[in-house]
């Protein structure tokens, strides 16, 4: 049983064709890379994955159930966490609330859990493990809206994780990043790859796509073109199509 | 012994106090604009009324039930108000206000525009209370909702709160149930609203739909606005502040609104956090005295 199937799932916004029938399964401790031009239906993908809007049609399976009618927070809960293509950090908490957040997911159901305070040696333990582990130590106690952008972008991967999440959706991690903040970024998410999490990452740097999928899934004006190794992909005469445009 | 007036005056504050108070828990804790926020103060002040006039019921369960029932009806007028975010949040509270005050005014069950009378301090060991009695009561249950404000602060509700304050999105993706942490905060500022409402009508005896409209929902988020939305200090400095201005002096109170309005353009130009507000001149050189004392040398 494959991590995550998709099955046919379409999105449309008034009469755009976002998604057309996309297939494909992701399996645990696998890196899918998902590629595309712009407008392609990536992040729209991932929208529909994280339960932000309804598709249009198809099905998503999710550790073998659907997901499809469940509210974003409910999917979180069941251990699917993202960050966004934009980075959306709690700008004015600090480093380490912000994680907490995310950490809370286990309190939050009950509401009598909820009155508990959340800054328990517990609690903190463990977000200052993840902090650590995404390199954010020296700035657990800095306001999110201070941070560069590549350590925003740490943050969110570190809020992420701490949802405990079996599988991570990724939107252009290393999009304005320096070329070492970039190896140091895909540096993290193999290791992320390495507990058994299951990552979909979107994303332009054709690099670290190359460099961090076995596996990639190709779309383009809403639909697959092509899914395979990166050496088939390289090849593939579609994709070349789609990202170079058609030769006269 | 304190005088009549001052009693009357310190009552107004600590109601006031405890609307700006309830507001902040909606508009300052969880983000959620209300322009409509005396509609509950109202729903409290005519529950509490109602009950004790027409049907019999003592102060102390008279009042209880206004928070109850304001509360509750906060909680259904706040699912409409999920749906709709910022500027269309703060026209549909609006609307709600307008609607709450002319249900008052125009269905007589609600005594319309004469308003409902003859209602009393309450009474304990077999007498009438007195204004200052009645003035630590209040003022002790202002407290106790303080207290639970800073415990709610360190809870996973507020941290939610806080999360959905910065970014409603982000905040469903990291695992925070926001329809039920807004109805949350919602039911809470509404029935503590519900509360002061209750306190106000036993406390003015005779009450009219006009105390509780649109100008006064605008009175009550100035004073959160003014002292500094999302602090604890901040609602009450402001409640201190502009409510005691207007009794200073007859000409502030003839011009009250004007000179809240002027506030608030010089407070949203050159102190948007409000007068308590993290960033403010007040808080900073507080920090820095607080510096200077406890620093060596």
């Amino acid at each position: 049983m494959p991590l995550l199937g998709i099955t046919a799932l379409s999105k449309e916004f008034g009469g755009l064709r976002a998604l057309d029938r996309v297939s494909f399964t992701a399996e645990e401790g696998e890196i899918l890379g998902i590629i595309g031009p712009n407008g392609a239906g990536k992040t729209t993908l991932f929208n529909l994955i994280s339960g932000i809007y309804p598709p249009s049609g198809g099905e998503i399976i999710f550790q073998g159930k659907s997901i499809l009618r469940l509210k974003p927070y409910q999917i979180s809960h069941l251990g699917i966490g993202r960050t966004f293509q934009i980075v959306r950090p709690f700008q004015n908490l600090d480093v380490e609330t912000n994680v907490l957040v995310a950490y809370g997911h286990r309190f939050y159901p009950s509401l009598w859990k909820s009155t508990g305070p959340f800054r328990q040696p517990g609690n903190l333990r463990e977000v200052q493990t993840l902090i650590e582990r995404t390199g954010l130590r020296s700035y657990a106690k800095h306001l999110a809206k201070n941070l560069p952008l590549g350590f925003k972008k740490r943050l969110e991967i570190a809020r992420a994780l701490a949802l405990q999440p079996h599988l991570l959706l990724l939107d252009e991690p290393s999009a304005g990043l320096r070329f070492e903040e970039s190896a140091q970024l895909m540096e993290l998410i193999r290791q992320v790859c390495d507990q058994g999490i299951g990552v979909l990452l979107i994303e332009h740097n054709m690099h670290v796509v190359m460099d961090l999928c076995k596996r990639i899934v190709v779309l383009d004006h809403g639909s697959k073109i092509a899914e395979g190794s990166p050496e088939e992909i390289r090849s593939n005469s579609l994709v070349i199509q789609a990202y170079l445009g058609k030769e006269a | 012994m304190i005088s009549g007036y001052l009693v009357t005056i310190l009552i107004t504050i600590v109601i006031y106090a405890m609307l700006a108070h309830s507001l902040n828990i909606i508009t300052g804790h969880a983000g959620q604009i209300s322009l409509g926020h005396a509609a509950f103060f109202g729903i409290g002040a005519y529950t509490s009324a109602m009950l004790y006039t027409e049907a019999g019921f003592p102060f102390w369960t008279s009042v209880p039930l206004a928070a109850v029932v304001a509360g509750i009806v906060g909680a259904l007028l706040g699912v409409p108000c999920l749906r709709v975010r910022d500027d269309f949040l703060a026209i549909t509270t609006m609307g709600i206000n307008f609607v709450v005050e002319a249900i008052f005014l125009y269905i007589p069950f609600f005594g319309g525009a004469m308003g409902i009378g003859g209602i009393n301090l309450p009474k304990w060991f077999g007498r009438e209370m007195t204004k200052p009695e009645y003035f630590f009561l209040i003022l002790v249950v202002f407290v106790f909702f303080l207290l639970l404000d800073r415990q709610l602060g360190r809870s996973w509700i507020g941290l939610a709160w806080a999360s959905i304050r910065e970014d409603e999105q982000a905040a469903g993706a990291m695992g925070v149930d926001v329809v039920r942490f807004k109805v949350l905060a919602f039911i809470l500022g509404s029935a503590i609203a519900g509360l002061a409402g209750g306190f106000y009508a036993h406390f003015l005896t005779f009450i009219m739909p006009q105390n509780f409209g649109f100008g006064q929902s605008i009175v009550i988020l100035s004073m959160v606005v003014f002292g500094g939305i999302g602090t604890r200090w901040g609602p009450i400095a402001g409640a201190i502040i502009l409510g005691v201005l207007p009794e200073i002096s007859r000409p502030i109170m003839e011009y009250r609104t004007l000179i809240y309005g002027v506030l608030l353009l010089g407070m949203m130009r050159f102190q948007p956090g409000g007068l308590l507000g993290p960033e403010s001149i007040l808080s900073k050189t507080f920090q820095r005295t607080i510096y200077r004392l406890v620093s060596p040398e």
